[in-house]
């Protein structure tokens, strides 16, 4: 067989697999098209429930009251005195409006029914108002107060009116009243302000998540203030001072290990640690930002670690070649590039320890807690918690917010992981 | 700065001539010594790890002179060249005994800081290796760290004489604010070159400075590294031996971590007095 022969049946065989291996490879395309479109799927079913079934928490339902700021219920016309503005019963002028836009209502049970259409927070409204400006006594307004969140439900559609009238919140004598408010254009959604100002309440219209974010910021501030500086310190020693044994074998492989502890673990470390033994109060974000901190520390550590390693060893040289210190080439050239991976790592670290609930619940950072916190001392909650908190809530109107609050949570979430990914591609490789 | 007073190739070579008989270390064919040594290796053997990389060498590199070493790869002249500023200190498993003295002053006792000895003892590397900072930071960083500069105007003084040294300066000079990283191949290692005298080095050690480089480019280093010599003791590894016979006064062969001759760069390209180095010149082997 000469080589031209020998040449034509390579070639036929060859083409014969060809085929074969073209289909293999479109094979393998349509399974990882596939794989792309079914997680796609998943996040969008995701995001799509949570935003459809939170975005109405952003909005909230108010009624129109003619309030008469009687001096009679509140104090003499001149009054200034906030100890005894303070003190004055502003729940009884609503009621006294209420009364008076349905005269019909004279039972005492109906009448108390009525009321409750309105949220037992609107008299703080009222308060508000008067002890801001006090000259409104004697006078009449009309004041725009927050609906009932039973009401606020009605209104947004979440109540099934083909219910029989036991199983419903909403009784039919109410849905008259509401009915004949509404033809009086005395109800309005407005945008949800209290959401965003107020702490956790026991009443869903009332209810916010300024504690919770409070509580996380707190929370987490002191996670990144002992984390970072540790960690980098850790990483920046193990990789470029510590000698290479044994004991550094053993840390090191610690360090991998504790990456991969349940985090739950850490709770139950800081409840024996900091709580426990050293004891700190329960429940507050000092608390929580150091069992965070243990928990980041290795992630940190590591991504530390990496962006070290990254940086050329040609840079090093140049710098010992001309004289400068071991300190000096670290300070001066090593750590300015490895900053910016030590810096998207501690982002991701952070971003994790935001999202974190399991060790918290373990330190009492469960609890409920309306007031805002104002320092890292103060009791307070975090988002997750507090997510956690309403959707074991029964009212039909704390699953809208448990929505919200996700959406809140996911939002910083993902406003810090496109920070971590626009410094990657700012610093990338300048070298 | 250095005594122009050195002894001219020539005159060497014929001190060296007369004495050749006993001048010749163990193991290497050749002068080992010279008359005005800025640099003194006696019986240096490295080790990395269990592994010898250096044999039992000595050798002498002259003040303001060029002395190249060739040889195969792996035979251990980038390992030699680093033992002349401790470069291999940064290496855990490397351990260097012999002894290597510059100035008469042992660089490896342990008194010694090796931080003074690489500011007298500078290097260039095989890569170029800006900082990725700017050109002027580049050159001003050796002088900063080390004190040289009394005040700006000191400072801008010396980066303008480092770049004209390196042949640099009228190529930059109006963009001293832009990274280094952002010049050609060869404009980088003259920065990198012109970085390592910024610090007015005694000795300056190249590692194939122009193995990254176009003949062009290369051409500019090697003019470079002959109008150094005036005030610099260079030392370079090259692998290519028309550029050893160009740059160099002396030149030294290695072969597997053995010096294996040393001599007038005319004589070794000449007349070999090695088998090895026979072969290894006239390209029967390496
Ligand atoms: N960091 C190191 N660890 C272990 N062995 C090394 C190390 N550096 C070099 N060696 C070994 O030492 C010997 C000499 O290496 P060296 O780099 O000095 O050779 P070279 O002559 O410079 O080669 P080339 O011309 O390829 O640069 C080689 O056998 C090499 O494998
Ligand atoms: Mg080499």
């Amino acid at each position: 067989m000469n080589n031209q022969q020998q040449h034509q049946k390579t070639m036929e065989r060859v083409q014969q697999g060809l085929d074969r291996r073209y289909r293999k490879e479109r094979h393998f395309r349509w399974l990882g098209l596939g794989a792309i479109i079914l997680g796609l799927l998943f996040v969008s079913f995701l995001f799509i429930t949570i935003i459809s079934n939170g975005y109405t928490a952003f909005q909230q339902t108010y009624v129109k009251l003619d309030v008469f700021y009687d001096p009679e219920m509140i104090a003499p016309i001149g009054e200034t005195d906030p100890e005894v503005l303070s003190r004055a019963n502003y729940g009884g002028l609503i009621k006294a409006s209420m009364r008076q836009m349905f005269p019909e209502v004279t039972n005492r049970r109906e009448k108390k029914v009525l009321y409750g259409l309105i949220s037992t927070g609107a008299s703080y409204e009222l308060r508000n108002a008067v002890m801001s400006n006090p000259a409104l006594i004697g006078s009449k307004a009309e004041v725009w107060v927050v609906a009932d969140d039973d009401v606020d439900m009605l209104i947004k559609g979440h109540i099934d009116l083909r219910l029989p009238e036991s199983d419903r919140r909403i009784k039919d004598n109410q849905l008259g009243w509401i009915h004949l408010l509404q033809e009086q254009d005395r109800i309005e959604k407005r945008f949800n302000t209290t959401f965003f100002t107020a702490g956790d309440s026991r009443e869903p219209e009332l209810s916010g998540i300024k504690g919770a974010i409070a509580g996380s910021f707190f929370t987490l501030l002191i996670c990144l203030t002992i984390a970072f500086p540790v960690g980098v310190a850790a990483a920046v020693y193990l990789e470029e001072f510590a000698p290479k044994n044994r004991w550094t074998d053993l840390i090191e492989v610690n360090i991998n290990n504790l990456a991969a502890v349940p985090s739950i673990v850490f709770g139950l470390l800081g409840l024996a640690v900091f709580i426990n033994f050293f004891g700190l109060p329960r429940s507050v974000p000092l608390v929580g930002g150091l069992v965070l901190a243990l928990m980041t520390l290795p992630t940190i550590i590591i991504a530390s670690r990496a962006a070290l390693k990254s940086v050329p060893p040609s840079i090093r040289e140049a710098a010992l070649g001309i004289g400068a210190s071991p300190m000096q080439t670290i300070t001066h050239h090593v750590l300015p590039l490895a900053l910016p991976g030590m810096l998207t790592g501690t982002i991701i670290g952070m971003a994790q320890a935001l999202g974190e609930t399991a060790p918290l619940l373990m330190i009492g950072m469960v609890a409920f807690i309306v007031d805002v916190p104002g320092s890292v001392m103060d009791p307070s909650a975090v988002l997750p918690v507090q997510i956690y908190l309403w959707a074991d809530s029964p009212e039909r109107a704390f699953v809208e917010r448990t929505s919200a609050a996700i959406m809140v949570l996911l939002a910083f979430l993902i406003s810090m992981n496109l920070l971590a990914v626009w410094l990657r591609k700012k610093f990338e490789r300048r070298w | 700065m250095n005594d122009t007073s050195t002894a001219k190739t020539g005159l060497q070579s014929e001190a060296g001539a007369a004495m050749k008989q006993n001048r010749t270390a163990e193991g290497t064919v050749g002068e080992v010594y010279v008359d005005d040594p800025r640099m003194t290796c006696r019986n240096v053997d490295v080790y990395y790890g269990e592994k010898q990389a250096i044999f039992d060498v000595s050798l002498d590199v002259g003040k303001n002179q060029v002395i190249s070493m060739i040889g195969p790869s792996g035979c251990g002249k980038s390992t030699f060249l680093r033992c002349l500023n401790r470069m291999n200190d940064t290496i855990d498993i490397c351990r260097v005994t012999g002894q290597i003295k510059m100035d008469g002053q042992d660089i490896y006792d342990g008194g010694l800081d090796v931080v003074p000895l690489r500011a007298s003892v500078g290097m260039v590397f095989q890569k170029p290796n800006p900082f990725p900072k700017s050109i002027y930071d580049n050159i001003a960083y050796g002088p900063r760290i080390h004190g040289l500069c009394d005040d700006k105007q000191h400072l801008d003084s010396i980066v303008e004489k480092s770049l004209q040294r390196a042949g640099l300066w009228e190529e930059v000079k109006d963009r001293l604010d832009q990274p280094g990283t952002g010049l050609s191949g060869g404009q980088q290692q003259r920065l990198c070159i012109a970085r390592a005298i910024a610090v007015s080095p005694e000795v300056i050690l190249m590692d194939e400075p122009c193995s990254a480089l176009d003949p062009i480019a290369t051409a500019k280093i090697e003019e470079l590294i002959d109008e150094l010599r005036e005030n610099f003791t260079i030392a370079i590894v090259t692998h290519s031996m028309q550029q050893a016979a160009r740059v160099s006064q002396r030149t030294a062969y290695f072969h597997l971590g053995k010096l294996i001759e040393v001599g007038e760069t005319d004589q070794i390209f000449t007349s070999p007095r090695h088998k090895l180095t026979e072969d290894y010149i006239t390209g029967r082997f390496g």
